[in-house]
Order: C-alpha cells, then sequence, then structure tokens
C-alpha cells in the first residue's frame, strides 16, 4: 500500500471516528443539515411533479382549425392531408353537416338549429398536437393561421402560459431557496469543525512541529465534512422520499376523481445522488474554510 | 550536517537572543549546547529545526539553507529530526501509544507497520507495558522518556534533545542520558541543550557554551568584539 493511500485511509477512518465519537452533536448536525437540503429538494420535487401532472394536461390541448365558408371538400382533404405531414399528433376532420348534428343535440340548441336556413358552420379541423409547449403550440396557430382556406385558428393556451410562467417563478424561488441553505450548509460545517480544531490545538501544533504538512492537517476535517455533508444528504433524501410516499397514495386518488391518472414520484437514484454529492461537497468546503482560517491565524510572522 | 553561520535572532520583542552564532555539527555527533538559564539554548534548538527563523544569518540542513525554504518544505526539513523539546508536548487527550504514533501517522506508515514500530520505540525506553496509560499517569522520568521515543521512532538521523533531564532525580537522568548514548553509538547525530553540566565528564561530548548570545568552546574566549 503506498503511502498516499495510507494517509487518506487513515484520514477517513479518523473522520468516521470522529462522527462517532460524540453521537449527539453529530445527530444535531446531521439534522441541520439533512432539513437544510429537504426544503429546497422538496420544492424541486413538488415542482416537477406539478409540471409532469400539467404535461399530461397540456398533451390534450386542442387546436381547432375553422376552414373558410367557400372552402371545397377538395380543399379540405388537400388541407387535412398537408396538416397530416406537418402536426404530429391527432389531426380530426369535423365536416360541417357533422358539427351541426353535434351543436343540434345539445341540450337547448335543436330549436334554433331548426330555425337556420342553412348551415352556418364551416369545416374544422381538431388538433392535438403531441409534446407540444405553450410556444410551440402558438407559432403553429399562427403558421396555420396563414394558409389559404384557413378562415380562423383557435387556440385556448392561456392557462397553459400562466402556469408556465408560474413554474418558472416556482424553479427560481426554489434556486434562491438552495442558494440560502447551501450557504447555511457550508456555516454550520464552518462551526463544527471550527470547534474541533479548537479542541485539537494541541495537536496540530504538536503535528507541525514534528514535520507535520498542512495537508496532513487539513485532510481528516475534509473527509469529516464532506462526509456529514453526504450523511445530511442521505437524511434529506429519506425525508424527501418518506414525505412522497406518505401523500402518494391520497394524490392519486384525488387524481381519480378528476378523471386523471397521476402518481406523484419522488427523487430517482440519480437525483439522490445527485443531492449526496451536493451535500458533501458543501460540508467539504466549511471544512475548507475553517481549516483554511486557522491555519493562516497560527501562521508565524 | 547542521551549519550556522554569523546567526542573529531578534525576537520581535527585540530582544537579541543570539548575536552571530557560527558553528559546524558533523554526522555522528554527540553535541552538548550548554549555558546559563536564557542564554539561547532552546532559540538555536529552534532554529536548527525551522521552528524559529533567522534574523540575519544562514542556517543549512543537511544542504538546505533554511531561509531559503519555501514554507510547504518545512515539514520536510523538520523530518530529518527527533524532537524532544522542552515543554515535552506530550498529547494528553490520547495513550502513550498513540503520542508514538503520531509521527509516522505524519508520514504515512500504514497502520500495522506504525503499531510495530511504535511499540518498538516504547520497548526501547522501557515504557511497552505503559502503552495504554494516558501520559499524564507518567513519572516525570517516563514521561521525558515517552517523548524520546516519540522523537526517535521514526528513525532521524538529528536527534535534538532540549533539557531532556531537566526537574529529573540523577537516577533518571542517568537512563536518559544512557539512552542518548546509546543513540549515538549507533551512529544518530545527538544534539542536547542543558544547563546540567555533571554529564559532560561522563559522556565526553563536543560542548558549545552558549553565553549572552554567542557560541564558543569551553575554555576558548568569545569571538571578538564581545567580552
Ligand atoms: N518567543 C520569544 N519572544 C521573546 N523573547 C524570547 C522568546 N523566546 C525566548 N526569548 C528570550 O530569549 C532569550 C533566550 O531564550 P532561550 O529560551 O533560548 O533560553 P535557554 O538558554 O533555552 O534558557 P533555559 O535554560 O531557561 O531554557 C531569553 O532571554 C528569553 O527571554
Ligand atoms: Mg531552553
Amino acid at each position: 500500500m503506498n503511502v498516499w493511500l495510507t494517509q487518506h485511509s487513515v484520514a477517513i477512518k479518523g473522520a468516521w471516528q470522529r462522527l462517532l465519537a460524540s453521537p449527539l452533536n453529530t445527530l444535531l448536525s446531521l439534522l441541520v443539515i439533512g432539513i437544510a437540503l429537504t426544503l429546497p429538494a422538496a420544492g424541486a420535487v413538488l415542482l416537477d411533479n406539478l409540471r409532469q401532472a400539467a404535461a399530461g394536461v397540456a398533451s390534450t390541448q386542442q387546436i381547432s382549425v375553422f376552414l373558410s365558408p367557400e372552402a371545397s371538400r377538395k380543399d379540405a382533404t388537400e388541407l387535412e392531408s398537408r396538416l397530416r405531414q406537418e402536426v404530429s399528433g391527432k389531426v380530426q376532420f369535423v365536416a360541417r353537416e357533422e358539427a351541426l348534428k353535434r351543436l343540434q343535440e345539445t341540450a337547448g340548441m335543436a330549436e334554433l338549429v331548426d330555425s337556420l336556413p342553412r348551415n352556418p358552420l364551416p369545416d374544422a379541423f381538431i388538433l392535438e398536437p403531441r409534446n407540444a409547449g405553450p410556444e410551440a403550440l402558438e407559432s403553429l396557430a399562427k403558421t396555420l393561421s396563414a394558409w389559404p382556406k384557413v378562415a380562423h385558428v383557435q387556440l385556448d393556451s392561456a392557462w397553459i402560459k400562466r402556469f408556465d410562467a408560474f413554474l418558472r417563478l416556482g424553479r427560481l424561488a426554489v434556486l434562491l431557496l438552495a442558494a440560502a441553505f447551501a450557504a447555511a450548509l457550508v456555516a454550520v460545517t464552518f462551526n463544527t469543525i471550527r470547534l474541533q480544531i479548537l479542541a485539537q490545538a494541541d495537536e496540530i501544533e504538536v503535528a507541525k512541529l514534528i514535520g507535520a504538512t498542512d495537508g496532513f492537517i487539513r485532510r481528516p476535517y475534509y473527509y469529516f465534512g464532506a462526509l456529514q455533508g453526504m450523511l445530511g444528504g442521505a437524511l434529506a433524501v429519506l425525508l424527501v422520499n418518506g414525505g412522497v410516499a406518505l401523500l402518494a397514495e391520497p394524490v392519486s386518488h384525488l387524481a381519480t376523481l378528476y378523471a386523471a391518472s397521476f402518481r406523484l414520484h419522488g427523487l430517482g437514484l440519480g437525483q439522490s445522488a445527485l443531492l449526496l454529492g451536493i451535500g458533501a461537497l458543501l460540508g467539504w468546503l466549511g471544512a475548507q474554510l475553517s481549516v483554511g482560517l486557522y491555519l493562516r491565524q497560527i501562521e508565524p510572522k | 550536517m547542521i551549519s550556522f553561520s554569523a546567526v542573529h535572532k531578534r525576537y520581535p520583542t527585540g530582544y537579541e537572543a543570539l548575536r552571530g552564532v557560527s558553528f559546524d555539527v558533523e554526522a555522528g555527533e554527540l553535541v552538548f549546547i550548554t549555558g546559563h538559564s536564557g542564554a539561547g539554548k532552546t532559540t538555536l534548538c529552534k532554529l536548527a529545526a525551522a521552528i524559529e527563523r533567522p534574523t540575519s544569518g544562514s542556517v543549512v540542513v543537511n544542504g538546505q539553507n533554511l531561509a531559503a525554504l519555501r514554507k510547504s518544505a518545512i515539514p520536510y526539513v523538520r523530518r530529518n529530526f527527533g524532537l524532544v523539546f522542552q515543554d515535552q508536548k506530550l498529547l494528553f487527550d490520547r495513550t502513550v501509544l498513540d503520542n508514538v504514533l503520531l509521527p509516522l501517522a505524519i508520514v504515512g506508515l500504514p497502520p500495522k507497520e506504525a503499531q510495530k514500530r511504535a511499540r518498538a520505540a516504547l520497548d526501547k525506553v522501557g515504557l511497552l507495558e505503559r502503552e495504554k496509560a494516558n501520559p499524564i499517569a507518567l513519572s516525570g522520568g517516563e514521561q521525558q522518556r515517552l517523548a524520546i521515543a516519540r522523537a526517535v521512532v521514526n528513525r532521524p538521523a538529528i536527534l535534538l534533545a532540549d533539557e531532556p533531564t531537566a526537574n529529573l532525580d540523577t537516577d533518571s537522568a542517568a537512563d536518559i542520558m544512557e539512552l542518548f548514548k546509546a543513540f549515538h553509538q549507533v551512529g544518530v547525530t545527538v544534539i542536547l541543550a542543558t544547563h546540567d553540566t555533571q554529564w559532560v565528564r561522563q559522556l565526553n561530548p563536543r560542548v558549545l557554551w552558549v553565553e549572552q548570545g554567542q557560541v564558543r568552546a569551553p575554555g576558548e574566549a568569545l569571538p571578538e568584539g564581545k567580552a
């Protein structure tokens, strides 16, 4: 085993021992770090779920394309094939007779329709584009309305746009929250490690006197900070996914009441790993700042 | 091996502890640095081990001029030395064995081998049975021997001990002098700072007398400019 490996494995072991040596302190630090990571992570999961729920609704978003009254059935057929080429998703032709019949069937409309001298309704297409965001739908509607024989294109995407803006605002809020809690996590680690260093000031002094490099002094604290952050991240994953597990049942029940099928999802494997990694990185940063400051302070002038 | 030339040391208080000190120590020598309290013995040791920096002049250890070294190189200079401090600097929050393990951890020796070596060092100073004790539970002489075990565990080329027999009765001091003699006999360069001159006759070392911040051999006049 070479020197490098030995020193790192010894430092990692030392960090573990220090975590286990004062379980109460460790537990409290982990709680603080865990909760600091849970809040932004929970926010992100919530937004992600909302986005998916909305995507489920938005994909059934319809665009109605009304042809001009003078368009013939032949024009309609041509248009249909063109639409099928350009729009991915469902394209449904509604003939004007069909539309009138539907109107007649609508309660209270029968008499009105009967009283009409002729069918006032145009032929129409109902499009259900797949995977289209609000911008895409809008630009599609604009393109279609410029086509010949198209009289009017109707798109009701205002709420989607509003919802999208809301999501964007939510994402920004989560980001700000994450930044604030990241700073808190760094500060907590900084302080924990500061206390440890002060308790071990003698050891640090002696070690330096008999030939320890700054790296040797720093290493166990780095590992301690990273390990503590990582465990805090693990706690956050447990809290978020535990919360999701508790809410999943009532939420999907609620969804069935709205005749929608929707399953709440928590942090996946990759996202969990990311959270652990972020925790470790921030803990390492706190440790780095803390040890660095101390070593500068004891540096002889 | 160690070479001081025209070394001055002025402490931040303005006090001049060393005023133009020059001497050389060859590999394998046994050297006593003696002098009254406050003469500058400890200061000299600290300069040799790069714990203090000279105000002017040069200190060369193993061909390296300490004044010209980068900060990051200093730990490696210190590893040439086994250091016994005047105030010992034992760690009282860990066992005797752990105290001796520290220098080995610093150089990254694998734990198993480190344990073996630390026990061998404790055995050499007669403290093997006390390996699990806390240093606070040791007598003054035992603490001194523990400090020596920690200093020699890395098998340093130079053993530099500051007042290793201070506050010990004659028997304990004799034990410790025996230890240093044994290290000298196996080829270690041994430098002892002590105001206790009774050992000079017995060990027949080379003596450097420190007085008023200057160094001379006994009987020799102080370097010119001073008297
Ligand atoms: N860090 C310091 N700051 C200011 N003055 C110091 C410092 N260290 C030592 N001195 C002064 O330098 C002089 C030499 O001190 P040093 O410790 O080298 O003496 P010494 O020969 O080791 O004495 P002793 O036999 O008592 O250990 C003393 O007068 C002391 O007061
Ligand atoms: Mg002294």
